[in-house]
């Protein structure tokens, strides 16, 4: 009788396959890694300032909302940081 | 700005990144080549900045030429920004102590161990010797290679980005010959501040340049940026001075 969790060896994945899965995992660690609210933000901010700037037509309020909302991302990104873990 | 100042805020940015990323490779060379044998250190090493060459040279033109400009600058922006933010982030939670610092001496102690401890003087081909330096050249360099397209593509600059990193290469790789192993007296939080101020300072112009917005003074904004985010970066690490180091926090969080 075989002991649990020693089951036959599987057998490795094609070659296309594991580059798929390396190329989707280092692009994953890039952009998300354990910052996922970096990259949530950053797409918050953009869809914020193609608003203003394609809806209403408000460069100004573009010019100052897009440097305000990084900062306060940054802000947020490194306060979750300080937090100690729940 | 003139045409001239920009480029070379550019190339500024482009060779500090390079320089960071290269110097983390480096620490994977020389460990690789002190416990399995240099050649096959060196040419795992020569095999992956090839072939990171070929990737600048056939994705380079392709996004430059074949993508909208606004569109380009639009993705390039954003991915400029997510990076930029995630080194500003780490810069920040180092220099106030809430996350342990890049300690390349450990790195490299690390790196020996698992191959091995130092060699006996080999000289002939080693597989793993081979294998780590690639993939810790390819690794890193893959991040150079993001840096070069963005910035480079960004700004219709790629020959002045790849010239730029590959100085940086060149550079760390003279310095590295010279000091042996002595990796850690390279001021790498710093040199990173200064990259995630320039990433997302780029980052913030070229996403907004792509969705329409005007910046006041063109290209000279970008300047106003990056004094903008040091001031903000500055602030946030005076006001986090007072909380006093505890790196389980964030070491729990990795």
């Amino acid at each position: 009788m075989p002991e649990p969790g020693t089951g036959p060896p599987q057998a490795p994945s094609p070659l296309p396959v594991r580059w798929a899965k390396a190329f989707g995992a280092f692009w994953w660690d890039f952009l998300v890694g354990d910052t996922p609210e970096l990259l949530v933000g950053a797409l918050a901010a953009l869809g914020v300032v193609a608003a203003l700037t394609k809806a209403v037509s408000a460069n100004a309020a573009a010019i100052v909302a897009f440097p305000v909302l990084v900062v306060v991302l940054l802000a947020g990104s490194v306060y979750r940081a300080r937090r100690p873990p729940s | 700005m003139h045409p001239t100042t920009s480029a070379v805020t550019l190339a500024v940015a482009v060779f500090l990144a390079s320089a960071v990323e290269s110097v983390e490779a480096l620490t994977i060379i020389v460990a690789a080549g002190v416990s399995r044998g240099w050649r096959s250190a060196l040419e795992g090493m020569a095999v992956a900045i090839a072939l990171l060459a070929v990737l600048v040279a056939t994705l380079g033109p392709a996004l430059v030429y074949l993508v909208p400009i606004d569109v380009l600058r639009v993705v390039v922006g954003g991915l400029l920004l997510v990076f930029g933010l995630q080194w500003l982030r780490k810069a920040v939670l180092r220099a106030v102590g809430l996350k342990a610092k890049h300690d390349e001496d450990a790195i490299f102690t690390k790196q020996l161990d698992a191959l091995g401890g130092a060699s006996q003087g080999r000289t002939g081909r080693d597989s793993a010797g081979f294998v780590v330096a690639f993939k810790g050249t390819f690794l890193e360099g893959l991040e150079v290679v993001i840096i070069v397209l963005g910035l480079g593509g960004g700004d219709h600059q790629l020959a002045l980005a790849g010239a730029a990193a590959m100085a940086a290469v060149l550079v760390v790789a003279g310095v590295g010959v010279a000091v042996a192993r002595q990796l850690a007296g390279v001021p790498e939080n710093a040199m990173k501040t200064v990259v995630g101020l320039m990433l997302v300072s780029f980052g913030t112009f070229w996403a907004g340049e792509g969705l329409g917005v005007r910046w006041p003074g063109s290209d000279l904004a970008i300047l106003g940026l990056v004094a903008a985010y040091a001031v903000v970066t500055f602030a946030l690490v005076q006001a986090l001075g007072g909380a006093q180091a505890t790196p389980k926090q964030e070491q729990a969080r990795a």
